[in-house]
């Protein structure tokens, strides 16, 4: 095997959707240098070693690896790469939801630059399911502006106090006793600082949510994007982790990633399996704990209630709060009837409602602060 | 520590398979050829899987094999520089102080030579990755950087820069560079995503739950006692129980635990009676315990013997 191969390896890797930086690539060859090539297995942990960086991309990158150095085409090396195009996410056409690739040329109607008018006063209480596709960007852009965050909570990491109070910091004072000459004169002290809990944001993406999942990806955009310790998952037939796709800035290339990832837009819902999932594989080992665990969703499940419960149980038990934002909660007269809404409350610490722009805003102020102010 | 090996030398991944085993640890391929890699680029592991799967193991059967200290860093939110890397002696800074100014040494008004004295090398207290970087004399260390993904952004932006080029700047000292870089370990239990720039600088592996054949072998090297046949039972048992989807599905640390408890009740194949009584070696969760017998016990331990 020559370094063209090895060259070549890295570029259908890269082409298959797994990021190979140019310093894992030049490692790559350092290592072939190090192993026995005759042996396909050492060469396959090798790449794997240096190549691969997260589980996830396991299974692609066997696909590529068994097509490259094989020659068997198993189908599994997808995933074509993402063109940068500006378009304005359409994510109302269900069928338009481009899971296949290249071929989605872009909605060439919807590229066109939405019109702002200030309608700011009607939106704030305008209900998401009732605006037109220009409100919806609009309010997506007023989105950004709420400051979605955790509440504070101590950290281990001591802080320099003015006042006379809090632990010896004896580093600081030994620095002041120089100044004087090695007179300890005035005694340094620290107290806890302070930093933002976790906040993990579980978006229901099912058909029935529909109407508001479009427009609350924004809200969940703006909240990853513009602050580190935030999560993002979509909810519906399956957990989809969205956190990296909605880290860059520009909501519309995180949305379109988003929309990418999310491979059960508008399907059903086992909203207990999911959160089982989460639970299970991010939830419980970590993420959630001590963390402000926030779930949008209408509540409408086609799964067990029982199994609701014991994943709610599990999670409020991690959690240091649960809320739970329903958008059918606003309208008049909502009960919540749905079985899983109802196998959900007890172990929900705030059941709001997140129909409109101020209902947000509210949510991002009892979050932040609590009402005890916890 | 009779023996001591120079990790640098390692000429082949059957090579380092081996010594891992003979140092009580089985690995697979593909750990053992990152171990490998690992070794003869000098660069760190990234170690990510389940709890329970034997990352931290690694570093401490390294750290036997090669002859080094094992210098561990127990990561948690809000470690710092001070707990990480190096700490001034301040009790000891303030008696030099009074000493000095008690017996009027020369230069007492002079604060600049005063820092100078203070802030020597003899008032330094190190920390593990200091310790890895200075070490200057036999074996290489073993730096294990354990569950990384519970410190905060800081920390690994400040690890990866020690990790790139294995030095550390001290304003008042200066830089200390590592003669024989160690041999660094990091695991992660993912909890959260490591940051890529570190990634990218490690080699990376993940842990899973051994095969059964394998684990069989495990549990016969950590519990000799245990006869074959138990362990072959205890092994499919463990692997089945992983499919039950549990909360917490058992590591090979557990299955071991758990062989051994029933080799403690005379067992020689899984009974149930038995079984029951040790269950809780295995599975930590009240939940997953019913979730097993709602499952099937008897069914899982029949399929088991077989």
């Amino acid at each position: 095997m020559t370094v063209a191969a090895a060259v070549g390896f890295v570029e259908s890797v890269r082409r298959g959707g797994i990021g190979v930086s140019l310093g894992s690539s030049r490692l790559f060859a350092e290592a072939l240098a190090e192993i026995d090539l005759g042996n396909p297995d050492e060469v396959y942990w090798t790449a794997r070693a240096v190549l691969l960086h997260r589980p996830e991309d396991i299974e692609v990158f066997n696909g590529l690896f068994a097509a490259y150095w094989c020659g068997v085409d198993s189908g599994l090396a997808r995933r074509p790469p993402q063109e940068s195009l500006p378009v304005v996410l359409a994510l109302d056409d269900p069928e338009q939801i481009p899971t296949d690739g290249p071929d989605e040329d872009g909605n060439a109607d919807d590229d066109s630059i939405t019109v702002r008018y200030s309608t700011t006063e009607t939106l704030a209480r305008k209900d998401f399911a009732d605006c037109s596709d220009e409100e919806l960007a609009e309010s997506r852009r007023l989105m950004e502006e709420i400051l979605f965050m955790g509440p504070c909570r101590r950290s281990r990491r001591r802080v320099h106090s003015r006042r006379a109070r809090g632990a010896l910091d004896i580093r600081r004072t030994v620095r002041q006793a120089l100044r004087s000459g090695g007179e300890p004169a005035e005694i340094a002290r620290a107290v806890p600082g302070n930093q933002p809990r976790r906040l993990v944001l579980l978006l229901d993406v099912s058909g029935s949510m529909e109407p508001y999942a479009r427009a609350l990806i924004g809200f969940v955009h703006a909240s990853v994007a513009s602050r580190a310790r935030v999560e993002a998952f979509a909810l519906g037939t399956r957990l989809t982790r969205l956190t990296r796709e909605l880290s860059q800035r520009d909501p519309d290339r995180a949305l379109r990633a988003a929309a990418l990832a999310v491979k059960d837009w508008s399907g059903g819902t086992r909203l207990g399996d999911g959160l089982g999932r989460f639970n299970d594989e991010w939830g419980c080992r970590g993420m959630a704990r001590g963390a402000t665990v926030v779930i949008l969703s209408d509540g409408w499940d086609r799964g067990e209630p029982q199994e609701m419960e014991i994943q709610m149980q599990r999670l409020a038990r991690v959690a240091h709060r649960v809320v739970w934002v329903n958008p059918l909660k606003a309208s008049p007269g909502y009960a919540p009837l749905a079985r899983a809404m109802a196998a959900a409350l007890p172990f929900v610490d705030d059941f709001v409602e997140g129909h409109c722009l101020d209902s947000l805003r509210e949510l991002a102020k009892l979050v932040l602060g609590g009402p005890d102010g916890r | 520590m009779a023996e001591s090996h120079d990790p640098r030398s390692v000429s082949s991944v059957a090579q380092v398979s081996d010594a891992l085993r003979g140092n009580r640890y089985l690995p697979d391929d593909g750990l053992a050829t990152a171990v490998y890699l690992a070794l003869r680029l000098r660069r760190p592991l990234l170690l990510e899987g389940e709890p329970g799967v034997g990352k931290t193991e690694v570093a401490r059967v390294l750290a036997d094999w090669i002859g080094g200290p094992l210098l561990r860093i127990q990561c948690y939110e809000g470690i710092d520089v001070g707990q990480a890397v190096y700490e001034w002696d301040y009790a000891r800074q303030l008696l030099y102080l009074r000493t000095a100014e008690a017996t009027g040494a020369a230069g007492i008004s002079e604060s600049e030579a005063l820092a100078d004295e203070l802030y020597d090398e003899r008032f330094l207290v190190r920390r593990p990755l200091l310790e890895a970087i200075a070490h200057d004399s036999g074996p290489p260390p073993v730096l294990l950087i354990d569950e990384v993904d519970r410190a905060d952004d800081e920390f690994e932006a400040f690890l990866l820069e020690v990790l790139a080029d294995y030095s550390i700047t001290i304003p008042e000292i200066g830089t200390f560079s590592a003669v024989d870089p160690p041999v660094v370990i990091v695991t992660s239990n993912r909890t959260r995503d490591v940051h890529d720039a570190l990634k990218r600088r490690c080699l990376y592996h993940w842990v899973s739950h051994p095969e059964v054949a394998r684990e069989v072998e495990i549990i016969k090297l950590h519990a000799p006692s245990v006869s074959e046949r138990l362990a072959a039972q205890v092994a499919a048992a463990a692997a089945a129980v992983r499919q039950v989807g549990l909360y917490k599905p058992p590591g090979v640390s557990e299955t071991i635990d758990w062989a051994r408890a029933l080799d403690l009740l005379g067992a020689d194949e899984l009974a149930v009676e038995q079984v029951e009584a040790t269950f809780p070696t295995l599975l930590k969760y009240r939940e997953d315990l019913e979730r097993v017998q709602d499952h099937g016990l008897e069914a899982l331990l029949a399929a088991a013997r077989d």
